[in-house]
């Protein structure tokens, strides 16, 4: 698993913005994201994460939300588009846990806020 | 933090991955309710969830033994299951005999035991194979 520290304020709703994505669960998007991991295996973000991580995955499964919870994840955004189902972000409700969804893919949403975190913009086309 | 000693049971259904991580997110809530640091709520949840997750992917039915004390949180799980035929080769990060549909969750890579582990103030490990296995955790509570 790859993952940032966050040295500039970036929230999730900066993250939203940067990233085009759609918010299928949270109210509070002004949350300061600290650090950005991207991964599938939820065992490495067992692992590897810290508190207050976001999460970019294109795994989409309740032990997602449930991994987000067990380790104080700030938020999870699911990639390449992908709608988790209902059951999944009634979970995420309950459990308070920001969920976004966004068009691109793992490794361009990586890029992107890659980018931003570090002021090394990635270039679009 | 209380100083009364507390005690509870979770019961985990094997193959149930519908409700994997049900009992580990409940184990969190009373912690955090129980007024344990933050810090060792987390390592707890995250080696149960670990836990938790094998006993779904691999027994037929477990139980895990929450009990929180002022000095430390511990863990027993016991499950009834096919047991580990060897614990050296399954303490080994990467080792797994997991099925492509427990990797699709995102588990099964074989970094469960190494990540209990590591969460542990003490860990001890004993399996019967073709019966089941007992793991049990201690987690210190900060000074």
């Amino acid at each position: 698993m790859a993952t940032l520290t966050n040295n500039k304020t970036v929230t999730l709703s900066d993250i939203r913005d940067l990233l085009g994505a759609e918010v299928l669960c949270g109210i509070d998007l002004s949350v300061r994201v600290e650090r950005v991991g991207a991964a599938d295996l939820m065992s490495d973000v067992l692992t590897l994460s810290t508190p207050g991580m976001l999460l970019l995955t294109g795994l989409v499964s309740a032990q997602v939300i449930r991994t987000a919870v067990v380790a104080d994840l700030c938020g999870v955004v699911f990639v390449r588009g992908k709608r988790p189902a209902d059951s999944i972000l009634s979970l995420a409700q309950e459990a308070k846990i920001p969920v976004l969804r966004t068009p691109l893919t793992m490794f361009e949403a990586a890029g992107k806020v890659y980018g931003a975190l570090t002021g090394n913009s990635a270039t679009d086309n | 933090m209380a100083t009364q000693l507390f005690e509870t049971v979770y019961h985990v259904k094997g193959s149930d991955f519908a409700n994997a991580g049900r009992a580990s997110t409940s184990i969190k809530d009373t912690l955090k309710r129980l007024g344990v640091p933050a810090t060792v709520v987390r390592r707890v949840a995250i080696a149960s969830y670990e836990a938790e997750m094998n006993v779904v992917m691999y027994a037929i039915r477990g139980k895990i033994l929450l009990t929180v004390s002022p000095s430390d949180v511990t863990l027993e799980i016991k499950d009834e299951g096919p047991g580990i035929e060897n614990i050296d080769l399954a303490m080994q990060e990467g080792y797994s005999t997991a099925t492509q549909e427990m990797r699709e969750m995102g588990f099964g890579a074989g970094m469960g035991l190494p990540n209990i582990r590591k969460n542990a103030d003490e860990f001890d490990i004993t399996s019967e194979f073709g019966s089941g296995t007992r793991l049990f955790i201690r987690v210190k509570q900060a000074a």
